[in-house]
């Protein structure tokens, strides 16, 4: 007998052998207790929970941002200047165009 | 009369858990028969079946009804079985080249004898022992195909893999188990 025969036999002797389909006692019970202590999916209690966490970094987030624009608001240029610097910028091309005209 | 699977199905996605209960005790025979084709130790048997009915539970409310409940909850089986392997890769680089005393006397039974019925408990262990040392897709590979005389097709819609893919494994699936079987041998028993 050679070698790949000997492997069909092993094959076939595997195919012969089938497996138990025997159930533990009360196995479903078990199955079932399992589910019923599964954690419950609540949308809205995820997204209540999401947003307390995030309270405390948008507090330290809005404090900061309103420290900034507290202590720089005295460095800052004028509004009249800043429109006038804005308008310059935004005109330049079409200032630019009409010299080569 | 017995409620059918889509009437046990709808009840539990109306939330009725109980339901749920019926479908277990109709499907676990099969489920257990499919999870001891990968699991030795009954303790993971059972920790597999536990975990696809679990799982099927979970994700009950994305079954369609195009295919048999049957059909998707064997797919899960499956799959679960797959992972299990995955989790499971111990032992595979040892040495195949030891025999045991039965399993070298089965070989030797059958080489001089090609018609006389071996001892299955031997052959049974030696299968068993050549399939752990396979990796998790060729081990699934090898016992679908071969050992379930599954076709190509049904493999493919049971793993998820193209049909493509399921050939490709099954090739190196077999080059494998070639590989394996010439560590253990034969020719000394033969």
């Amino acid at each position: 007998m050679n070698v790949t025969e000997l492997e069909k036999r092993l094959m076939d002797a595997a195919r012969a052998d089938r497996p138990s389909d025997r159930v533990p006692y009360a196995f479903e019970k078990r199955v079932m207790a399992r589910i019923a202590a599964l954690p419950v999916v609540d949308a809205w209690a995820l997204w209540a929970r999401s947003l307390w966490r995030a309270t405390v970094p948008y507090a330290v987030a809005v404090v900061c941002l309103a420290a900034w624009i507290h202590f720089s608001a005295e460095t800052m240029a004028p509004a009249d200047q800043i429109a006038m610097d804005f308008e310059n910028a935004v005109l330049v091309a079409v200032d630019e165009s009409s010299i080569e005209f | 009369m017995e409620p059918t699977d889509a009437e046990l199905i709808a009840a539990v996605l109306r939330g009725d858990q109980t339901s749920f209960e019926p479908l277990v005790v109709r499907y676990q025979p099969r489920v257990f028969a499919t999870a001891r084709r990968y699991a030795r130790r009954e303790d993971e048997v059972e920790d597999i079946v536990q975990e696809v009915f679990v799982k099927a539970f979970q994700k009950l409310a994305s079954y369609r009804a195009e295919a048999p409940f049957e059909h998707w909850l064997m797919r899960m089986a499956v799959r679960t079985c797959y992972d299990f392997l995955r989790r499971h890769q111990r032992n595979r680089e040892m040495n195949f080249a030891e025999l045991s005393d039965d399993e070298g006397e089965w070989l030797e039974r059958l080489g001089a004898k090609s018609d006389t019925s071996p001892d299955a408990a031997a052959a049974k262990q030696l299968v068993g022992r050549l399939l752990e040392k396979l990796s998790p897709d060729a081990r699934l590979v090898i016992t679908l195909l071969e050992i379930e005389d599954r076709s190509v097709k049904e493999v493919a819609k049971l793993t998820g893999w193209s049909e493509t893919l399921v050939k490709v494994r099954a090739f190196r699936a077999r080059a494998q188990m070639r590989k394996l079987f010439a560590q253990m041998q034969p020719e000394k028993y033969l």
